[in-house]
């Protein structure tokens, strides 16, 4: 049962840890917009096909 | 008949409505039957879904259209040219300077909806190169742009925007949005670190709940405690800090807030459990005050993020006021300059459709000003050259110049703004209902601590001190503190899901009470445009008078546009509009005239027909409609009250509120308003100004909660000094920014759906009192009768707090469902 004496306290500092890394986070930004990365994420996956080498078929304001 | 055959003439009234759906190739819309393209693989519902179409299809992002769910409305661009945001006063305001050499802005974009809308603006960097990033936040449809100054100047990039459909506006709460993250962040670290200790406290709890039943040695018992202490005393100096800071605040002030009583329990909890752990006897009580602390900052986060998103709602809002004026120099030449760079003396270049920068004179042109937002009046006003304007009124149907008396701070909308800061400023802080029983319920604590004391000194001197300190511990609020911000909080939250923006907690309870209901009329009571009401005559007409007032912005030519918009319109070979009159032109053959009746008899051949048609009602604006020397048409415009307004003041009577209508509107057309809502006319008051209708609030505010509803800049000052001012759908953003509530549907049902969701909240918060004072009698009894032990005392607490949260979180207070 000593072993307690050793677990306990490295179990604290791994909490410890947690705790610093979730906080780091919190500073850094992670969780200021929730909303958006959950959508963001549905459209990363795909390339972009290649750009038409033909001119624009209408003119358009630059 | 001439004109039985005109049908016939015009093919597009001819033609079969039914016609086969053709949608848009880019936004997924009808397209208009005239705009169909016979035989094209593309169809665009207008030349903005085109021209958006084009830029994607040339770089290359068809993707988009394999999207699921895209946006699906029309890409409607104002084609301005963004000059300004390249002007060195803009970029002084919003533009922030990177280390890398490049610059950042935060711009807010209006039409942002759905998943699409990221996809596509945070496309940007791939359309112009220049452009090294760009992120759009959905929540608050915010973009952040970082991009190279020197490559592309951001006007470009405003320009892209507002081709694919998102006009930019430079965000401005910048500042303050900074200060609201770092305060967030600040309470999402504490929540977690509260949170990470109290699980860890539970552990250790466990194990020696478990030795406490099912036998542990003593050296274990010991270890765990002083593991329990070291566990807790983080938790209480860094989270819980915020508890003793606010308590002492409260005690400074000479007050009793709810954060005192609970430092009081946790002060006497920590040290009374320190006391134990060091003389190895008796409870600790730390798993149940470190799980205290992680809840009651919960039940915060949760109240304070309900706000904010209100909060942020009208700041968005506020963004969109005009940043730029076009400034005429003396060389003839017309620049667009930020609005905060105006001066006196300037002079200004104001086309038909634009707001108003800036007070002044007319110094050339003739027009028509909107200036319902400052007013009220719903009928537009004319002014000539010397004619004194104000910034934020519409300029509707010819070029003004305009020389710059007062502008920025010293302009009329900002002396009102002013007002309504000071209003809001003077307004006393309603106390809410769980504080003002917080200091009843500390006084009644600290009493019976002290009867326990001299009853059990009588009896057992040696357990009167424990008894003591276990009655202030188990006594220890967090159930009472919790009811109140989780009942408000879960309430707003929903209020919100059903497009009631509600800013505060006091709103909630403030509205519970029936009390005086001021409605203002344009915008709020009828739907605040010229619409036609009343038609009669030649239907075959519409498509001429739709190709006359095709290009106007004159808000009849709009009225007649809204009401008929199956109508396709014909050709117009010539048009001329005269300020004040009407317009006159050709079309498909056909001289045609529209007007206001003077008008359009001066312009008839002398014999003019006195036409057999009904006269539109006295309180709406004429328009005769004549085609070839012949008055055929007659139309009425007005400003309709909204459907279901009826009802709604019906229903507010009901639950006991008195309702009355206070507007800046002609009096007349007031008491026809009123006449509509079965409102007696003495409670009918018009031709109001904003200074007027502060008075009335003043004036009415005797105790009861007087309630103001508006959606003007005219009606800020009265909304802030009311208990709770009320802002409608489509209102003036200054006037969004002041109000309390605010509702994201038009019209009055949100109104009653907002006065019932607040009386179910209260009496949510009542039962959660309720519950948790019984909690705390049952508890003090057993520690005055000294038959509290540490187990019971550690379910008591958590248990009262979830019983709160559960009675919270299923009632339903506001939602669709809950009428």
């Amino acid at each position: 049962m000593s072993v307690l004496y050793i677990v306990v306290p490295l179990a604290l500092l791994v909490v410890g840890a947690a705790v610093a890394a979730f906080v780091w986070a919190a500073d850094r930004g992670q969780f200021d917009d929730l909303d958006t990365p959950a959508v963001r994420m549905l459209h990363d996956d795909e390339e972009r096909n290649p750009p038409t080498d033909a001119p624009p078929p209408h003119d358009y304001p630059e | 008949m001439a004109y039985a055959d005109r049908a016939a003439l015009t093919p597009d009234a001819a033609a079969p409505r039914a016609q086969v759906r053709v949608p848009c190739t880019h936004c997924g819309l009808a397209v208009p039957a005239g705009l169909v393209a016979p035989g094209a693989a593309r169809q665009f519902c207008c030349t903005g879904c085109r021209t958006a179409y084009d830029i994607l299809h040339e770089h290359g992002l068809d993707q988009y259209y394999r999207l699921g769910a895209r946006r699906a409305e029309a890409v409607t661009p104002t084609g301005r040219t963004y000059e300004e945001f390249d002007h060195d006063a803009f970029r002084a305001l919003y533009v922030r300077a990177r280390g890398d050499g490049l610059a950042q802005v935060d711009l807010y974009l209006e039409g942002v909806h759905c998943a699409s809308c990221v996809w596509l603006v945070e496309r940007v960097p791939l359309l112009l190169p220049g452009v090294a990033a760009a992120e759009l936040e959905i929540r608050r449809s915010l973009a952040r742009v970082i991009w190279d100054p020197t490559a592309v100047p951001l006007s470009r990039v405003a320009r892209m925007l507002d081709s694919l459909g998102y006009p930019p506006h430079p965000f401005r709460g910048v500042q303050r949005d900074a200060i609201r993250r770092r305060e967030d962040r600040a309470m999402l670290a504490r929540i977690g670190v509260a949170g990470a200790i109290a699980g860890n406290i539970m552990l250790a709890a466990f194990a020696l709940y478990a030795g406490w039943l099912g036998g542990m040695e003593h050296e274990w018992q010991l270890f765990f405690r002083w593991v329990s202490l070291v566990l807790v005393t983080p938790a209480l100096f860094s989270p819980g800090r915020v508890f003793f800071a606010g308590a002492w605040a409260a005690l400074r002030a000479r007050t009793l807030h709810m954060d005192v009583p609970i430092a009081l329990g946790l002060a006497v909890g920590y040290v009374q459990g320190a006391v134990n752990t060091v003389r190895d006897a008796g409870p600790i009580y730390f798993d149940g005050l470190a799980l205290l602390i992680f809840l009651l900052l919960v039940g915060r986060y949760l109240q304070q993020r309900g706000q904010r998103a209100a909060a942020d709602g009208a700041e968005l809002l506020y963004s969109l006021t005009p940043s730029t004026a076009r400034v005429a120099g003396d060389d003839g030449r017309v620049r667009e300059l930020p609005a905060e760079a105006l001066l006196p003396g300037m002079t200004l270049d104001v086309r038909p459709g634009e707001t108003l920068a800036a007070d002044g004179v007319v110094t050339r042109g003739r027009s028509q000003l909107d200036a319902a937002l400052l007013t009220g009046e719903s009928h537009p006003v004319t002014v000539d050259e010397g004619a004194a304007v104000y910034a934020g009124t519409v300029n509707l149907s010819s070029p003004l110049r305009v020389r710059v008396e007062q502008a920025g701070e010293s302009s009329r909308v900002a002396k009102i703004l002013r007002q309504v800061d000071e209003s809001a400023r003077r307004r006393a802080p309603v106390v809410e209902t769980a504080n003002r029983m917080a200091a009843w319920f500390v006084a009644a604590v600290l009493l019976l601590a002290a009867v326990t004391l001299a009853l059990w000194e009588i009896r057992d001197p040696a357990r009167a001190v424990d008894n003591a300190i276990s009655l202030l511990i188990v006594t220890c609020p967090c159930a009472l503190a919790l009811s109140t911000p989780l009942a408000v909080s879960m309430a707003i939250g929903r209020a919100a899901r059903a497009g009631i923006f509600i800013k505060g907690g006091d709103v909630v309870e403030t509205l519970a009470r029936p009390g005086l209901l001021l409605l203002d009329k344009t915008g709020t009571i009828t739907e605040g445009r010229t619409a036609l009401v009343q038609w009669s005559g030649d239907d075959g007409v519409r498509p001429l008078v739709l190709a006359l007032e095709a290009d106007s912005t004159h808000p009849i030519a709009a009225g007649f546009r809204a009401a008929w918009p199956e109508v396709a319109p014909a050709r117009a070979e010539t048009t001329v509009h005269v300020v004040g009159g009407g317009v006159r032109g050709r079309v498909d053959g056909h001289d045609v005239v529209v007007g206001s009746p003077r008008f359009v008899r001066a312009q008839l051949p002398p014999p003019a027909a006195a036409p057999a048609l009904p006269e539109p009602e006295a309180r709406l604006t004429p328009v005769l409609v004549a085609v070839d020397g012949r008055v055929v048409a007659a139309a009425g415009f007005g400003d309709p009250v909204r459907a279901g307004a009826a009802d709604a003041v019906c229903a507010l009577r009901e639950r006991g509120w008195s309702v009355r209508v206070l507007s800046g509107d002609a009096p007349a057309v007031v008491r026809d308003v009123a006449r509509a809502l079965a409102i007696p006319e003495a409670d009918a008051a018009g031709s109001a100004s904003p200074e007027d209708k502060l008075r009335a609030v003043e004036q009415a505010r005797n105790g009861r909660p007087v309630v103001m509803v508006g959606d003007g800049v005219n009606d800020a000052a009265a909304m802030a000094a009311a208990s709770v001012g009320v802002g409608v759908h489509g209102g003036a953003e200054a006037c969004l920014a002041t109000a309390d509530v605010y509702l994201t549907e038009p019209g009055l049902a949100p109104l009653v759906r907002l006065v019932g969701g607040a009386e179910r909240t209260m009496r949510v918060i009542r039962r959660n009192l309720v519950f948790s004072l019984l909690y705390n009698l049952a508890g003090a009894g057993l520690a005055m009768t000294g038959a509290i032990n540490p187990l019971v005392a550690a379910l008591m607490m958590p248990a009262s707090s979830l019983t709160v949260v559960i009675s919270s979180w299923q009632a339903r207070t506001f939602g669709r469902s809950a009428q």
